[in-house]
């Protein structure tokens, strides 16, 4: 067993005598170590972009009832997020988180097949908020919108 | 008499007969495939084209998300000739890229990786890595809508790998979104951290080529093979080339210059029709046709995951084809070809879809 205070078998000049050169090394070796550490420690935490706490938004005002005529979307603020509101073909209000389930991308509704659409890899969900073609691996999250006079209110549920 | 003095003492301290030398001695082998040879130089040539159109750009450059798109702007309306230099920035990015792919793949099918050469391949390989780095950065300087949704997407798509995802993610971002921080951070990354990386890749690489010689492909070995001299047959051949790259890229900025687009926004649909640069077109081409689930795991997942693996084989190449023999010569052969054939098949689709 190797140890600080000296070993006989590869060490028999400073047999079983802690000798001074091998404590030394060792308090050289643990301090570099600690040295190492305590600079680059540093560095990798400095690295880390520090967590920015997320407004405890839980409502929004997303759109005025006038700027959603049927059969049509808009993408509004929700905190830092995007969020979509839309009027269904059958006059219905919805609203849905707008990023894509598969890789972050912002959708939009499309008038024309009556589905919400993500450009970048074709994603399609329904005005359930399901994903229903392409690569979207989950449903769109769902928010509760009520009208208040002419305001939209989006609500996290 | 004054210069020779003059030389004498340079001589004397930095050796530099010892470099004529060893410039005299090197040839190059002259064989059917040696159109080859010429991949790597151009590769570096447009690479240099980079560092000083790169270094003009900071001169007016501002990397934030108020003042990026600006920016850039004003070199291409303002600034004399700022057009130009841009477009030839983001051509030459392009073309050193295609050159690199042709570079790669000559290398494997001539198997100029079989020893001494391991090193120069895996160095090789470290480079294809940061220049693809390069380009996934400098992408996102402009701050255009493109560019917006191309870097969400792709840090995203590093986010989805399991465990070391997010951390990485979130290091690539400096955040949990695509802001002003990733666009701070890209800019670090492609004008400081990358150029050193690289440089320091390149110094290995074509030291090692120095070192070895120019490979002569294994079936060739047995024959005599006729060679040229390296100064000044072969660099006068090469600068020829670099000439030639001057004007293509000369009329490419004048003809198609480089559009700057929309400026970002991180609240509004990303654009009908969007794609990425065609080096990426196979990737993404790939990740629209995976289902979205595949023995119940992510479609885009399993898909990220299997291209990683492909990235570290490539690493190994050298260290798995060691020897030339029929079998594995067919079985490599083989591999490239389908990894060629996957390539451009994915990107033309993804390029006319």
């Amino acid at each position: 067993m190797q140890n600080i205070f000296g070993d006989k078998s590869t060490d028999p000049k400073h047999a079983l005598k802690p000798t001074r050169r091998r404590f030394l090394d060792y308090l050289l070796g643990t301090s570099a170590f600690a040295t190492l550490g305590a600079i680059f420690y540093p560095i990798f935490k400095f690295m880390q972009p520090p967590q920015i706490i997320e407004s405890a938004e839980n409502s929004v005002v997303a759109a005025k009832l006038s700027e959603i005529p049927t059969n049509s979307g808009k993408i509004f603020k929700f905190g830092n997020k995007p969020g979509i509101v839309l009027r269904t073909p059958a006059g219905e209000l919805k609203a849905f988180s707008a990023v894509c389930t598969h890789l972050e991308c912002i959708v939009q509704y499309r008038p024309d097949t009556k589905q919400i659409w993500c450009a970048c890899h074709n994603g399609q969900y329904n005005l359930n908020g399901k994903n229903i073609g392409g690569p979207p691996p989950r449903p769109l999250e769902e928010y509760k919108v009520n009208t208040r006079g002419d305001d939209i209110v989006v609500t996290r549920s | 008499m004054r210069i020779q003095s003059l030389i004498a003492w340079f001589d004397e301290r930095l050796s530099i007969s010892t470099l004529v030398a060893i410039a005299r001695k090197k040839e190059v082998p002259l064989h059917r495939h040696s159109i080859w040879y010429y991949f790597g130089g151009m590769t570096l040539f447009l690479f240099t084209v980079q560092v000083v159109t790169g270094i003009l750009l900071l001169l007016y450059y501002r990397p934030s998300s108020e003042s990026a798109f600006e920016s850039v702007q004003f070199i291409i309306t303002e600034v004399k000739f700022g057009w130009l230099i841009r477009s030839i920035h983001s051509w030459s990015a392009n073309l050193m890229i295609a050159t690199l792919f042709i570079h790669m793949f000559s290398v494997f099918f001539l198997r100029a990786y079989y020893p001494p050469r391991e090193i120069t391949w895996v160095s090789g390989v470290f480079l294809l890595f940061i220049v693809i780095c390069f380009g996934f950065s400098g992408y996102l300087l402009p701050w255009n809508k493109l560019a917006f949704f191309a870097t969400k997407v792709g840090t995203e798509i590093a986010g989805v790998v399991p465990v070391v995802g997010r951390p990485i993610l979130r290091f690539l971002r400096g955040g949990d979104d695509v802001t002003g921080a990733t666009l701070t951070r890209f800019f670090g990354f492609h004008v400081a951290v990358l150029p050193a990386t690289a440089t320091v890749f390149i110094a290995i690489h074509v030291l090692m080529v120095q070192m070895h010689g120019m490979s002569v492909p294994p079936k060739l070995l047995g024959q005599p093979v006729k060679k040229m001299k390296f100064v000044p047959n072969f660099i006068l051949r090469d600068l020829i080339g670099w000439i030639l790259a001057i004007g293509v890229l000369a009329a490419l900025a004048a003809l198609f210059p480089w559009e700057l687009g929309e400026k970002a926004d991180a609240f509004a649909s990303a654009p009908a029709g969007i794609k990425p640069e065609w080096y990426f077109l196979f990737m993404f081409q790939t990740l629209k046709w995976l289902p979205a689930k595949i023995l119940g795991m992510d479609g885009e997942v399993l898909g990220i995951m299997a291209f990683n693996i492909v990235a570290l084989l490539l690493f190994i190449v050298p260290f798995v084809d060691r020897s030339d023999n029929r079998r594995r010569r067919l079985i490599f052969n083989l591999l490239g070809v389908l990894a060629l054939l996957f390539i451009v098949v994915m990107t033309i689709v993804g390029y006319v879809t």
